[in-house]
């Protein structure tokens, strides 16, 4: 059966959830080989295993870590070579995007980003994606070469399926290009324990309307209670109140979690771009003209500090 | 030595207003009002503050695109650029992402430089790959998704803030580099700079000039083909309730209605 190369994203061997959506959606086109570079590479082997990889692929080396990219890439290239897959599937971050795209120069394949969906197709993987601001749903396959498609959390099911997941060492040697960009230091961010923002389930988010770094507790409470991620507008990071990290739109990052809940945020066509896509869009504004209310599914027209508190009070009693 | 900055930059339909698709599934650019895309004037930025602490330096804003796609390249001369060179041939259309880091590449090529600054993405495509690809393409280091960015001697520097860490970068000179909408502010055009730009030089090149044939590019050389475009229907306005002391009561009902509490 044809075979298709997965790029695992993972942190020290423990494999992260979108890398779990991809093997499901690898198997609608054949066998998936997982790619795992890095330290605890080996250790992902199990995880992918029960979520059908039939070979996991390892490579270690401090080249990954001290350059960017490149090395990431020769490796993955290493793979193709000897897989030969059908397709090659990567998650949307940004990272791995670049990942892509190099591979898709070398090989002369085309490239899609950012699937939210895909199926197997007459003329291969047939990648859906949303564009203009989620306006408009498109379907895309590649033309030339083998295709190369990033999708993004999200996208599929987790869905356990047992096969081998047979760690292999795979050989890779580095180009000239490879230690071209040298990372001088690395800071970790500091976990702050909720979900990371694109994988949520559940994302509260908060905008101009929180006035101040300091009220974007009432928001972080919300989350809490929910178990959700925080998100922020543009306006709201703008401002320096909360890390950039957790923009929600156009130029930050697109969710699309069960249920999303916007507080003081307008809904400018850039926040929209980046939250359209949320199953249940909850919003919480004093402007009733706010354009956000044209998409939610339930909106209250009120003054987030007092609604949002008492939200909150009220999850928290009946989750009891 | 002059230091020679390559800027490439993208003239897209503005996304504050309608934004289709034409008949044949490419981004429609007739229909729409088109201007600089808003990621890359921040490039032009970062170019311009680069120029400033560099001893002797000369940007050349670089665009694929159609007759309009000038506008472009006219605001980022008004900003302060010194040149501009515009790709355009009939052949072009319906170009994807990697047609089009082929014809750039080859442009950079023929401009010459020692550092190309672009934005992290487009506002139409949004794919936020083409730094990456024309860095492969040319063979030097790419240093990609900036917040900070700066250049010493023949070194560029810069601060990259990914989902698990911020990292401190560094390459050699020629180098490809991106920034994000976090790298500061982009300039206004002064008037001075509007009536300055009507008169720095526009160079035309068509793929002849680039050496590419035909059939590499446009919808038909295209490695990615649009097979169905769908306009989703508007979300239904829901439920829209006036808080009057228990706002939050309702909202939680809500949720716990639809089993998220």
């Amino acid at each position: 059966m044809a075979e298709v190369l997965v790029y695992v994203d993972h942190v020290d061997g423990a494999v992260r959830k979108p890398t779990l959506e991809l093997l499901t959606l690898a198997r609608r086109l054949g066998e998936p080989v997982a790619l795992a570079l890095g330290a605890g590479a080996e250790a992902t082997a199990a995880t992918l295993g029960e979520h059908g990889a039939v070979r996991v692929l390892t490579a270690d080396a401090p080249e990954f870590t001290d350059y960017l990219v490149v090395p990431k890439v020769d490796a993955l290239q290493a793979a193709y070579d000897s897989v030969s897959p059908v397709a090659v599937l990567l998650p949307s971050s940004g990272e791995a995007k670049e990942i892509a795209a190099r591979l898709a120069v070398r090989i002369g394949s085309g490239l899609i980003t950012d699937a939210v969906d895909l199926e197997a197709g007459d003329q291969g993987p047939v990648a859906t994606q949303s564009a203009f601001a989620a306006a408009y749903s498109t379907k895309s396959r590649i033309s030339k070469g083998t295709p190369v498609i990033t999708v993004k959390p999200n996208s599929a099911p987790v869905e356990p399926s047992a096969a081998a997941g047979t760690v292999e060492a795979l050989a890779v040697s580095f180009g000239d290009t490879a230690t071209g960009t040298k990372v001088v230091s690395r800071e970790p961010r500091e976990s702050t324990g909720r979900p990371e923002l694109t994988e949520a389930a559940i994302v509260v988010s908060g905008g101009r309307g929180v006035n101040g770094a300091e009220n974007f507790a009432v928001i972080e409470a919300l989350a809490d209670s929910l178990g959700a991620a925080v998100g922020a507008s543009r306006a709201a990071v703008d401002a320096g109140w909360y890390p950039h990290s957790n923009q929600v739109g156009q130029t930050g990052k697109s969710v699309s979690p069960q249920l999303y809940i916007a507080s003081g945020i307008s809904g400018a066509i850039q926040h929209r771009a980046g939250m359209q896509t949320s199953k249940t869009i909850v919003a919480v504004n004093k402007d009733a003209e706010a354009p956000i209310f044209d998409l939610v599914d339930f909106g209250i027209v009120g003054d987030l500090f007092a609604v949002v508190p008492q939200l909150t009070d009220e999850v928290k009693a009946r989750k009891g | 030595m002059s230091l020679r900055i390559v800027v490439c930059v993208k003239y897209v339909p503005d996304a504050a207003g309608d934004r289709h698709f034409a008949d044949d599934l490419t981004v429609d650019r007739e229909d729409a009002d088109g201007l600089l895309s808003e990621l890359d004037e921040y490039a032009v930025e970062q170019a311009l503050q680069i120029a400033d602490d560099a001893d002797d330096a000369e940007i050349t804003v670089v665009t694929v695109g159609p007759e309009d796609a000038k506008d472009a390249l006219r605001k980022a001369l008004s900003m302060g650029a010194d040149k501009a060179v515009h790709v355009e041939d009939d052949d072009l259309h319906g170009t994807d992402v990697v047609g089009t880091s082929l014809v750039l590449a080859k442009a950079i090529e023929k401009t010459g430089y020692d550092l190309v600054v672009c934005g992290m993405a487009s506002t139409d495509g949004t794919m936020g790959v083409l730094p990456a690809m024309l860095a492969e393409r040319l063979g030097v280091p790419q240093v990609t998704l900036l917040s900070e960015v700066s250049v010493e001697g023949g070194t560029v520097k810069g601060r990259r803030d990914g989902d698990a860490a911020t990292e401190r970068l560094e390459a050699s000179l020629p180098a490809v580099v991106s920034v994000t909408d976090q790298s500061g502010e982009a300039r206004y055009p002064s008037f001075k700079g509007i009536m300055a730009a009507k008169k720095k030089p526009v160079e035309s090149l068509d793929l002849g000039d680039l050496d590419i044939d035909a059939d590499e590019v446009g919808l038909g050389g295209a490695w990615t083909a649009v097979d169905a475009v769908t306009e989703r229907p508007a979300r239904t306005q829901g439920t829209i309730v006036k808080d009057e002391g228990e706002g939050g009561k309702q909202l939680a009902a809500y949720l716990a209605e639809q089993k998220f509490i």
